[in-house]
């Protein structure tokens, strides 16, 4: 079987494994998840068959395209499903595929599969725990199994085969297609315990926001068709079509911007919803709801990275008309936004207590990072911080959900009642929890950019560098205070979970998780190192050169494929003191929180403080411009406008057949028809009455009226006739 | 000579032998008369697959035509004159398909007078077949005429409480938009010497400013029965009262009686007054998507939500149609289907709740996915079509729409503005508000009312009346070619035209 043909069945694993758990398995739990880890399994090695052959053949840099399938006519031509396999589609496929798996296999332990069923579980809730006696009569609390276990696997499947889907496919209209398959997953998922309100409105905002963007670059989209005739990548991007673009101003000069300018910014708004950045990332904290599989799947394998694969795919006509020098429009607005988001959600990350909360800031951060790397034109570095993120952002999810796993084991030990994902009854689990533990702290420090050995570190420098080396200084400042604010709360929450000594008795009787839990954390924790070492300059001091730089073998996928930039000194300083001073920081600061202590922040910065933990009040303050306009524009206006407007002119209209007839009878019909005819009516009687005065019945009267009327009749005879 | 005995009269007329079958049972025999009523409509429904099997797709004109003289007195030249294109082969499908499934949800829906029930009901059937075959003008004015009807009847009888309002309303409403278009035909009819629609359309040549008004006239007609904004209000009341199958057939095909109005008679008798007045129609239905999305929003009664949807969905096949260009065409005939596959489930699945618990207030209810797993799955995935989720039909309808008028939107196109499109598609946003608010009111949270606890699951033949139409909201989904394939070819030839009126009216 050729390449190609291998592609095809890349997504269709999963796809096949929802189906199957649907509509066979979905009252066996065990060959569920057997079904769809097998599936991802599958996935995974096609994946890595398709890498290594198309790395022996060492052609990673030509594109692979097939087109199959006519998919719909519009007009005079047709949409096609095809693949592509380009060094991107490969580098993003490599991240994808290894977390899926992990999350998968996870996810099992994080069920409780093997566990008793709850004493009072319902669908739609999360498991409370079940009651057991022992041997002895003693009876103690332990987890429950999730009610909907298989349902889980299935959209797990089903959310996989969109992001394989859009990774795979070569016509932007088939991404959209997976893109808004993993919108419904994340709709899905995020509200799969939906009995409850918090997580029902998580699962709406999730959607709704993501779908504003969406539409916006379903605009896109449609322009682009316009545009250019296609929406297959292999004819866009192409000089001759990007130069065009580039230079047709579009839509008779709309805000003077090229028609290339104009879809690329709609384009890019779909990456701003699907992958949180400001002003639309409200929806990604409260993402949070789902079980914690599902953020990790959201964040790190999946739908925020697809956002990101999206620009990083489209930056052949975003970059259109760039000459190495001054932004397109595009890339300022990306190199914009992702640096403001970059350094926004880091400062709300310090203030967060929720352990998943603070990550999924972080998250939003990093993505920030990502897209203005992009947007100063580091393809590379962007591509790059892609995939080292999602290896030890998955990490990190899934240890946090180890954690509050260990954590509910103690609160089901003890029966406190208290939040398991706060951190402040956390403490001293590195004790209880030690597999836990090491990774995370590698996943911690990954994300803290640890010099040397871990992979964020390679990946943020590379995206520092480049800043630096074409001077974009504003960025490349507030990059840099972002990393130092990451290493900061990265150490806060490590410090806080597991240094110290517990603030719980929850916290003292937690205990490490489940293998199918710590396996995937363990092979994770090897990626966040590991995958670093490929993206090493080869100018770098002692180590460029050891180990083969792949990672800037992405820039093949480009038509142009950048140069490489040169080593400098001072990115990598700065890399160095932002990243250990961060973390030496945070370690300081809160190496020393007892039970019931406030955060040694709050004091000192005060009210910013209370702005940061509520977020800056974006909620708030969406809440008021748009959605309380909205429901009125919906209940009051649009409702009254029908009823009364609307309907009233009908019942005018409707009304003015009575009017109209009951004009007619008062003062048509009444007055002169019935007048005419009563007068006649009456004359007639008036006339009678008065003639009956000579009716007597007296015969001599009428001899003599005979008479008079004769002689008259006569006079009047001779009068006209005979004169 | 055509014999007067062919697949189109059979189709249309056939429906007949079921309404004299079932006029000799007694009031009493109720099953006998559900039983006639889905086997005729079954086999109607046969037939017209048949008249597909012969329908050649690559031909653009008239197919399995007859035409024979009909009343010809004084310089009248009225015809019966039946045929079919690429414009009508998927709405005459369409028909034939949602009656037997709508004949099948009254099953235990309809209890008193089933008998005339299924008369009228049958009755609808061959006027809505016939609206979609005459090709001649007078021909299609008496079928148009004759749906009013039974359609009358069945919300009159069979109705909820305010049923006469909403009959009479429907009725007079229908009547009053009827009778301008009527006027219409007769000048066209008097003035070109001939009633047959082919006839006139070759003949052409109507001044432009007469042609706009000609233009108005019909639209009078079909502006309301499509129902474009304002003149939409019949339309919640209609379905509010109307029992669940008269809901399906009025939102399902009654409302494409408009829009293919449009298309067939406004755009190809009048191409030169469609250009013109296309950004004006264009603009009326982009106010109705958006108004239609808000106010299903603000409704607490979900019958009335779907209906509102209605207005807003509408909204997008005549932005599709105005748009003169083939994609929007073919998006706008699409769409019409995909509404009434789509909006004919809603109202199956609203009348199922409904015969259960006797009411439609959304706060009455919460948490039934627990309660009716099969219902909640279905429902979720029609839900999801109605607010155009890619790979189910929705969203191949509404992207070509959106494709076609971002396109007529450029330079040369009929709406010479893109906003058309970007407001339509702000609509896309609001239908995934109101019908994920819907689901989440039905089906998610914790189950409230103690009432719904004991609620029965759906059965086999509501699973059955329901199947159908998901086949082919996946079908149409994820592998749409087949259906364009039928009406491209027609759709064509149509744009053909407008574009040359275009070149000739535009500066």
């Amino acid at each position: 079987m050729t390449i190609e043909n291998i592609i095809w069945f890349i997504p269709l694993a999963p796809i096949l494994a929802f189906f199957l758990i649907v509509l066979l398995t979905n009252r066996t739990k065990w060959l569920s998840h057997t079904i769809a880890i097998l599936a991802a399994l599958i996935s995974a090695a096609l994946t890595f068959y398709v890498i290594y052959d198309v790395a022996s053949e060492g052609h990673l840099a030509e594109q692979v395209i097939i087109s199959m399938l006519k998919w719909f006519p519009t007009g005079d031509s047709w949409f096609t499903i095809s693949v592509l396999v380009d060094p991107l589609t490969l580098a993003t496929l490599f991240f994808v595929s290894i977390t899926i798996l992990m999350i998968f296999i996870y996810s099992v332990g994080y069920h409780n599969f093997g566990a008793p069923k709850g004493d009072h579980d319902r669908p739609g809730l999360q498991p409370h725990g079940a009651t057991l006696t022992d041997a002895h009569g003693h009876k103690h609390r332990v987890m429950s199994i999730e009610p909907m276990y298989s349902r889980f696997f299935a959209f797990f499947g089903l959310f996989a085969f969109g992001m394989y889907l859009l990774v795979t496919t070569g016509n932007l209209l088939i991404l959209f297609v997976g893109w808004e398959i993993m919108g419904l997953c994340s709709y899905l998922l995020i509200g799969f315990w939906y009995a409850k309100p918090s997580a029902r409105a998580a699962a709406i905002k999730a959607f709704l926001t993501t779908r504003i963007a969406d539409v916006l670059m379903l605009l896109g989209i449609a322009y682009l068709y316009f545009a250019t005739g296609t929406l297959n990548f292999h004819e866009i991007f192409v000089p001759e079509v990007l130069e065009q673009l580039a230079l047709e101003p579009a839509l008779n000069g709309f805000l003077g911007l090229s028609i290339a300018g104009l879809i690329g910014i709609l384009i890019i708004f779909g990456t701003i919803g699907k992958s949180a950045q400001f002003p639309l990332h409200v929806w990604l904290p409260d993402a949070m709801e789902g079980p914690t599989p599902v953020s990790a799947m959201i964040h790190a394998a999946t739908m925020v990275s697809a956002g990101v694969y999206l620009v990083i795919r489209f930056f052949p006509l975003l970059s259109a008309g760039w000459e190495g020098h001054g932004l397109t429009p595009p890339m300022t607005l990306m190199a914009f936004i992702g640096a403001f988001t970059a350094i926004l959600s880091a400062t709300i990350a310090i203030a967060q207590n929720d352990v998943k909360r603070v990550l999924a800031y972080s998250t939003i951060s990093q993505l920030g990072f990502m897209i203005a790397a992009l947007g100063i034109g580091g393809y590379v570095a962007a591509t790059f911080h892609l995939v080292t993120h999602a290896f030890f952002k998955a990490l990190l999810f899934l240890g946090s959900g180890s954690v509050i796993h260990g954590v509910e084991h103690g609160v089901f030990h003890t029966g406190e009642h208290l939040d398991p994902q706060d951190m402040y009854n956390m403490g001293g689990l590195r004790r209880k929890m030690p597999i836990t533990f090491w990774t995370f702290l590698i996943g911690g420090f990954a994300l803290a950019g640890f010099p040397i050995l871990t992979a964020g570190f390679w990946s943020k420098d590379e995206i520092l560098a480049e800043a630096y080396f074409h001077s974009h200084w504003p960025i490349f400042i507030t990059l840099a205070v972002a990393a130092l604010i990451t290493a900061f709360y990265t150490m806060r929450q490590i410090t806080l979970t597991f240094l110290g000594e517990p603030r719980t008795k929850a916290a003292d009787h937690a205990h490490e998780s489940h293998w199918t839990m710590t396996l995937p954390l363990v092979i994770l924790a090897v990626f966040s190192l590991a995958v670093g070492w490929l993206g090493i300059p080869e100018e770098f001091p002692l180590l460029g050169g050891l180990l083969p730089n792949l990672a800037h073998e992405v820039g093949g996928a480009l038509p142009e494929p950048p140069e490489a930039i040169p080593f400098s000194v001072w990115p990598l300083l700065t890399s160095l003191v932002v990243s250990l001073g961060g973390l030496t920081l945070g370690w300081l600061v809160y190496r020393n929180v007892k039970a019931g202590q406030p955060d040694p922040l709050a004091k000192p910065l005060g009210p910013l403080w209370t702005v940061l933990k509520n977020k800056y009040y974006f909620d708030e303050l969406y809440d008021f411009l748009f959605i309380r306009p909205a429901h009125w524009m919906a209940e009051d206006f649009a409702i009254w406008m029908d009823e009364n407007v609307i309907d009233g002119i009908l019942h005018g209209i409707a009304s003015i057949g009575p009017a109209l007839g009951s004009f007619f009878r008062n003062y048509i019909d009444k007055p002169i028809v019935n007048g005419f005819g009563d007068w006649i009516a009456d004359t007639t009687r008036k006339i009678g009455v008065g003639l009956r005065v000579i009716q007597t019945g007296r015969v001599q009267q009428y001899m003599v009226m005979a008479l008079v009327s004769l002689v008259a009749f006569g006079i009047i005879f001779y009068l006209l006739l005979v004169q | 000579m055509e014999s007067l005995i062919n697949p189109l009269t059979l189709v249309t007329f056939f429906p007949l032998v079921g309404v004299l079958i079932i006029a000799f049972l007694k009031q009493e025999q109720k099953n006998a008369a559900r039983w006639i009523a889905l086997i005729v409509s079954l086999i109607t429904f046969g037939i017209s697959l048949w008249v597909l099997a012969q329908f050649d797709s690559a031909n653009t004109d008239l197919q399995m035509v007859v035409n024979i003289p009909w009343i010809q007195v004084a310089g009248w030249n009225i015809t019966y004159y039946l045929g079919v294109d690429g414009l009508s082969i998927l709405l005459l499908l369409l028909t034939t398909f949602l009656t037997p499934i709508s004949i099948l949800s009254t099953w235990t829906a309809v209890e008193d007078r089933v008998k005339d029930f299924m008369m009228f009901f049958l009755l609808l059937e061959v006027g809505m077949l016939g609206v979609f075959l005459a090709q001649d003008l007078f021909l299609f004015y008496i079928f148009w005429e004759f749906t009013l009807v039974p359609m009358y009847f069945l919300i009159g009888i069979w109705g909820g409480q305010r049923r006469m309002y909403a009959a009479i309303k429907f009725f007079l409403y229908t009547m009053a938009g009827s009778i301008l278009m009527l006027l219409a035909i007769l000048w066209l009819g008097i003035n070109q010497g001939t009633f047959s629609l082919p006839e006139l359309t070759a003949q052409g040549g109507i001044a432009a400013n007469l042609q706009i008004w000609l233009f108005l006239a019909f639209a009078a007609a079909f502006a309301i029965k499509v129902p474009m904004w304002p003149l939409h209000s019949w339309l919640p009341d209609a379905h509010v009262e109307a029992p669940t199958a008269g809901s399906v057939i009025l939102a399902g095909i009654l409302l494409k009686l408009g829009t293919y109005g449009f298309l067939r008679f406004n755009l190809g008798l009048f191409p030169e007054a469609s250009v013109q007045l296309a950004p004006w129609v264009a603009g009326l239905a982009v106010i109705g998507i958006l108004y239609g999305a808000m106010v299903s929003y603000a409704q607490k009664d979900v019958k009335k939500l779907v209906a509102y949807s209605s207005v807003s969905h509408l909204g997008f096949v005549m932005l599709g149609l105005f748009a003169l260009n083939a994609q929007g065409i073919e998006g706008g005939i699409l769409q019409m289907i995909n509404h009434g596959l789509s909006t004919g489930a809603l109202f199956l699945i609203v009348g199922m709740i409904y015969e259960r618990r006797h009411t439609r207030d959304m706060d009455a209810f919460g948490g039934l996915w627990k309660i009716m797993p099969v219902y909640a799955v279905l429902t979720l995935i029609v839900s999801l079509s109605s607010m155009g989720l890619p790979g189910l039909n929705g969203f191949v309808g509404e992207f070509t729409i959106l494709l076609g008028a971002w396109g007529a939107g450029q330079d040369g196109g009929a709406l010479g503005s893109v906003w058309f499109a970007a407001l339509a598609a702000l609509g896309v946003i609001m239908a995934a508000v109101y019908i994920l608010f819907m689901f989440q009111k039905l089906f998610l949270g914790p189950v409230t009312k103690e009432e719904n606890r004991t609620l029965k699951d759906i059965n086999w033949r509501e699973i059955a009346t329901l199947v159908p139409l998901i086949i082919l909201i996946f079908w149409i989904g994820l592998y749409p070619k087949p259906f364009f394939d039928l009406m491209s070819p027609t759709v064509g030839n149509l744009v053909a035209t407008l574009q040359s009126a275009a070149v000739a009216v535009l500066p």
